[in-house]
């Protein structure tokens, strides 16, 4: 394991596992109440907070994470009024994010749109020793939110007029998902790219629940699936010359598809277990059965 | 908080007065008078559009009062934080989420109300599995929501709600859509709630398999109360008070004919 030796290649290590933890656990919850497409938004937004720290001369991970936060926010504020208008109001946010990025980068001095590349697609070479403090920072955040909180987002994002009437402080938590998922972005940004970083929480979490009957297996199973996929993409660009963003989410739609032609013959299974394990058929039983 | 001092029995667990709501610019309640007492059933009738689902949405906190009073167990609205007291039952949602979810760990979410941050502690897991027992659910319990029948589903919710060890239940439409073999079910659940002295307000489109339960019927018309007494002993729904059935013996009335469906 020579690749080990090098002090860029265990910054990228350790980065990539970050992602790989973090992505697909605040990921499930977005895809549970069908906003993966979140992700992909606030990867675009955090576009002009990058561009703002090379104009400003800070670091961008910060400067991308404090943009990303106020989409979020104001991606959240959108969806919680629930206008007819919501998705048009969230296009504008994100293009805006985007061509706002592509603009400052190019008033900075010596800034060009090239400057965006690396962190639009991810690379391992980019991961500073600095950056390496501010992901483990921002990591443990993601990881205490989305595993410490998982009952009450998971009710939340379920059911939000029942998790009201529980009592739960639905929208400081939905606030709080938001702004999770905006720090998962940047946490992403270096390895595996802004505009590549919704699909490790989206594929992961569909790869997973093809053979997964509970929520808790989903989530627990696509962080295990993600950490796998981003070490071994990770590990992989070290010997072969190819980017690592791309390669990691490559293999991830290969892991999804594995799942997907596993699930199949996994359901027929469960099926004729659970037909061995009842002696008389019920009413109930037929219906469940002419339903999956 | 679990002991009621005496004083309290008489005081009624949801007290309604005047309530006006809209939505948006319609207005669906106007002026709703609702009182349940401890003990009682209470069942909530009316056509399509008649504005009950709203009545117990207001009585959640869903839909904002544009004007009237409401009080849950003697304590204004606004002040109210005994959720724990409350079990309630959405109208059903069209469809599961998008990540699977086992029965249990859906009942689960229904006792949050009581845990302190969110920890399951071995009281809790009990009440969990005391609910799925009430609805005969506890050998699905393993099972992904998404396979389940639409009345199975229905049972779900209505454990969910029950996990909370609610004093008041409330519940929409429980038995939309859903078969007579669960509908029995479902009886039996809420009739063991109710031997237990449960309070009861729920919405119905007919009474069922529940009527000797229910202890008092409202009927909602236009946002207005039209019956509030003993439920309707007739025969089938025709008998309803306020049932709008396009009848041509209907035009009896010098009222215009209302489906329910546009007014």
């Amino acid at each position: 394991m020579d690749l080990l030796n090098y002090a860029f290649m265990q910054r990228a290590l350790i980065a990539a596992a970050l992602v790989g933890i973090t992505a697909p656990a605040i990921g499930t919850y977005l895809v549970q109440r069908r906003q993966a497409v979140m992700g992909d938004g606030l990867g675009h937004v955090a576009m002009t907070g990058v561009a703002l720290g090379f104009l400003l001369n800070t670091s961008p991970v910060w400067m991308a994470t404090l943009v990303a936060v106020v989409g979020a926010v104001g991606m959240e504020l959108i969806r919680s009024r629930g206008r007819t208008s919501g998705d048009v109001a969230l296009a504008m946010l994100f293009y805006g994010g985007l061509a706002g990025g592509v603009m400052i980068i190019n008033l900075a001095p010596n800034g060009s749109t090239t400057n965006l590349v690396s962190a639009m697609f991810g690379s391992i070479t980019t991961v500073a020793p600095e950056d390496v403090t501010a992901m483990l920072i921002l990591a443990a955040f993601v990881i205490a939110v989305t595993i410490g909180l998982r009952r009450q987002l998971f009710a939340v994002c379920q059911d939000e007029e029942f998790a009201k009437v529980t009592g739960l402080p639905v929208r400081a938590l939905n606030l709080l998902l938001a702004v999770t998922a905006a720090v998962t972005v940047t946490v992403a940004m270096r390895i595996v790219g802004l505009l590549l970083v919704s699909a490790m929480m989206v594929i992961p979490v569909a790869a997973a629940q093809r053979v997964t009957r509970g929520f808790a297996a989903t989530l627990g199973l696509a962080i295990a699936i993600s950490l796998a996929v981003s070490l071994g993409g990770t590990a992989a660009t070290y010997y072969v010359d190819v980017p690592s963003g791309a390669t990691i989410v490559l293999i991830a739609i290969g892991v999804f598809l594995a799942t997907t032609a596993l699930s199949a013959p996994l359901a027929r299974r469960r099926a004729n277990a659970a037909r061995a394990a009842e002696e008389v058929c019920t009413r109930d039983d037929v219906k469940v059965r002419a339903a999956s | 908080m679990q002991s009621t001092p005496a004083a309290a029995l008489d005081q009624p667990v949801i007290s309604l007065r005047g309530a006006t709501a809209s939505l948006g610019s319609r207005p669906v309640l106007r002026g709703v008078d609702l009182t349940v007492r401890r003990g009682e059933v209470v069942a909530l009738l009316g056509a399509n559009g008649s504005g009950k689902s709203t009545a117990v949405r207001s009585v959640v906190g869903q839909v904002p009062l544009s004007s009237g009073e409401l009080s849950l167990f003697g304590t204004d609205l606004k002040q109210f934080r005994a959720w724990s007291r409350i079990g309630y039952v959405p109208q059903r949602t069209t469809a599961a989420s998008g990540v699977p979810a086992t029965v249990r760990e859906v009942v689960s979410s229904g006792r949050l109300a009581r845990t302190r941050f969110g920890l399951l502690r071995k009281a809790d897991r009990a009440a969990v599995e005391r609910a799925l027992a009430l609805v005969d659910m506890e050998s699905h319990a393993d099972v992904s929501v998404n396979a389940l029948s639409g009345g199975q589903h229905q049972r779900v919710l209505i454990a969910r709600a029950l996990a909370v060890e609610p004093e008041l239940l409330i519940m929409d439409e429980p038995m939309a859509g859903v078969d007579l073999a669960n509908q029995e079910v479902l009886a039996n659940a809420l009739r063991e709630q109710v031997k237990a002295g449960s309070t009861v307000l729920l919405v119905l489109h007919e009474l069922g398999p529940l009527e000797p339960l229910i202890s008092r019927a409202v009927v909602l018309r236009d946002g207005c109360v039209v019956h509030d007494g003993p439920p309707p002993k007739a025969v089938g729904q025709h008998a309803l008070p306020g049932h709008d059935h396009v009848h041509p013996h209907a035009a009896h009335d010098a009222e215009p004919l209302r489906t329910g469906l546009l007014s």
